[in-house]
């Protein structure tokens, strides 16, 4: 139901809006939920802290990239290069990290971010600082996504898929599983929950999801330099979590959402951009620690005066 | 079904368990009572891998436990663990922690019945009938551990650990509980109970052992132990009834 609603709003946004500006900026939504999705997943449900996510997201970038711009590969091709080396990559740094936890975990990831926004910037192949040009576009079969309209529909078709997949997880076994360890990895580990492995599972998987991301961003924006993947992006990815409320799938579509528009519509966001990122952080983490999304529908359900619903406010 | 030898535990220097040997054989229903600070808790927190450093030999169904016990893997081997604070998750509701219970057994591949045991469980204790949907949180003490021990059921340990179990249930339900263990047994689950209520722990167990500062200081049959004179002494006062 809410999928249809929310299919019905796609499209309706893709046929009545023309201005291409509009159109992209929508675009960008999607691929920042794709972001928030996958880092959702890691710190809301499963409790751990991923502050290099944009390693990820740039190394899917960089990788369909290169081998499209550089090789002529097929871009699909270069998806599936970019899924395999960000798993890689997210297995490689999961297993010595996620033994750790909490602040080493943050630590460690926020060294993963810097090592590889070096190597965005220092290799070669990556066209160093003045970026990667010549990215070509997307077509499925004879259907070119050139146009605005077809990558904004081709990208949420795959954000919505995402979203409906990880909704799936969440509320199987496995969700339950991740929450059990988000409470207490002890207790979990108790029932007999393979802690370790389900923590290097679920971190491969967001690490997936920045890395479809960043197939669609090159490929939608032909040019991709290594600013697009710094430790602010991480940082924005984060944000967007909290912003949208940790745990709560819809809620980084939230979150996606107001960190891509406030930004264009705001020119002096972009100066301060990290001062308002920390604000917000400290500002939602005191008042809708919640986030917005659980943040808002739990005071709109106090304002209907409904005295029964304290037990909705004290999950996760 | 388990064996002890030699079996010491320490934190940093202190020495809470040292040198016990313990048997329990399979089907067995066997006691281990001991004062405050004894080491029942360390023991059985030892066995599930909590205790990292500890030596001696350990045996569960003639396979020997190796040294960094991972508590996951444990629960898959078929033991399992009611511990003293109840480790419940308090935000998941009463279902899930119930569905929690079940999850290694879907590692173990034996995952057919579990629709039934939940039956089971629910039937033990009604009163979580009425809660499933409420976070385990918001339980009453009592609740809570009735909880506990239902997750704990629904994992089909072949060797159940409690510590405790009784603590903070009404009397009515602590005589449902302990006659729940003797169901149990019966139904073929090896059971070691730790317990402070040494008259209510013996009565129903075939053997016991008495733990004194980290060193077994008896053990008999149950009905031996009751009737011994140093145990009626400390752990048997005139005045404790049920
Ligand atoms: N994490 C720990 N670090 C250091 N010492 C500990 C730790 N846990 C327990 N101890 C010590 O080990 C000894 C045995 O504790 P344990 O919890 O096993 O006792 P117990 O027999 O379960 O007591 P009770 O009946 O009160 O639960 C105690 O002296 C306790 O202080
Ligand atoms: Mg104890």
């Amino acid at each position: 139901m809410r999928y249809l609603f929310f299919i019905a709003a796609v499209l309706a946004a893709g046929f009545l809006i023309s201005s291409p500006y509009k159109l992209q900026l929508l675009t960008f939504i999607g691929i920042n939920t794709l972001l928030a999705l996958g880092l959702n997943m890691l710190m809301g449900y499963a409790g751990q802290i991923s502050l290099g996510h944009a390693a990820f997201y740039g190394l899917g970038a960089y990788t369909s990239g290169i081998l499209t711009a550089h090789y002529h590969w097929s871009p699909w091709l270069g998806l599936a290069a970019a899924v395999v080396l960000a798993v890689a990559a997210a297995f490689f740094i999961a297993l010595p990290l996620l033994q750790l936890s909490g602040f080493y975990l943050g630590m460690g990831t926020l060294g993963f971010g810097m090592i590889m926004f070096v190597v965005f910037r220092q290799m070669s192949l990556t066209g160093g600082d003045s970026g990667l040009v010549g990215i070509p576009g997307l077509s499925i079969g004879p259907l070119s996504l050139d146009s605005p309209r077809n990558y904004l529909f081709f990208v949420w078709a795959v954000a919505i898929i995402s979203i409906f997949l990880c909704e799936r997880l969440i509320n199987s076994r496995i969700g339950r599983a991740l929450r059990a360890i988000h409470d207490s990895e002890r207790a979990a580990s108790s029932m007999g929950i393979d802690t370790g492995k389900l923590k290097v599972h679920i971190f491969v998987l967001s690490a997936m999801l920045a890395a479809v991301a960043g197939f669609l961003y090159a490929h939608l924006v032909s040019f991709i330099s290594p600013s697009s993947f710094d430790f602010l992006v991480s940082v924005r990815m984060v944000t967007m979590v909290v912003i949208g409320g940790m745990a709560s799938v819809w809620g980084s579509l939230l979150g996606a959402a107001v960190l891509t528009i406030l930004p264009e519509s705001l020119t002096v966001f972009s100066e301060y951009e990290m001062i308002v990122y920390g604000l917000v952080l400290i500002v939602i983490m005191i008042l809708l620690p919640q986030g917005l999304f659980r943040g808002v529908l739990d005071i709109y359900e106090r304002a209907g005066s409904k005295p029964g619903n304290a037990s909705s406010r004290c999950q996760g | 079904m388990l064996s002890l030898r030699n079996f010491e535990c320490r934190y940093g220097s202190v020495r809470a368990v040292k040198g016990i040997n313990l048997e329990v054989a399979s089907g067995e229903l066997v006691a281990l009572v001991g004062a405050n600070g004894a080491g029942k808790s360390t023991l059985l927190q030892a066995l599930c891998g909590f205790v990292p450093d500890w030596s001696g030999e350990i045996s569960f169904e003639g396979s020997p436990l190796r040294c960094p016990i991972n508590p996951s893997e444990i629960v898959k081997k078929g033991i399992s663990l009611v511990p003293e604070g109840r480790a419940l998750f308090p935000p998941l509701s009463v279902m899930e922690n119930l569905e929690l219970g079940a999850y290694v057994r879907y590692r173990r591949r034996d995952h057919r019945n579990i629709a039934e045991d939940l039956e089971f469980v629910l039937e033990l204790f009604p009163i979580l009938r009425q809660r499933t949907k409420q976070p385990a949180g918001t339980l009453s003490g009592g609740e809570q551990q009735m909880l506990a021990i239902a997750r704990a059921l629904m994992a089909k340990p072949a060797l159940l650990l409690l510590d405790e179990p009784c603590t903070g249930l009404a009397p009515l339900l602590v005589l449902v509980i302990l006659e729940t263990l003797v169901q149990l047994r019966a139904s073929g689950i090896t059971i070691l109970l730790v317990e402070q209520n040494a008259r209510a722990a013996l009565g129903i167990c075939d053997r016991g052992y008495v733990i004194e500062n980290g060193s077994i200081a008896l053990e008999g049959s149950a009905s031996a132990l009751l009737a011994d004179a140093n145990v009626q002494h400390a752990y048997l006062g005139k005045e404790c009834r049920l």
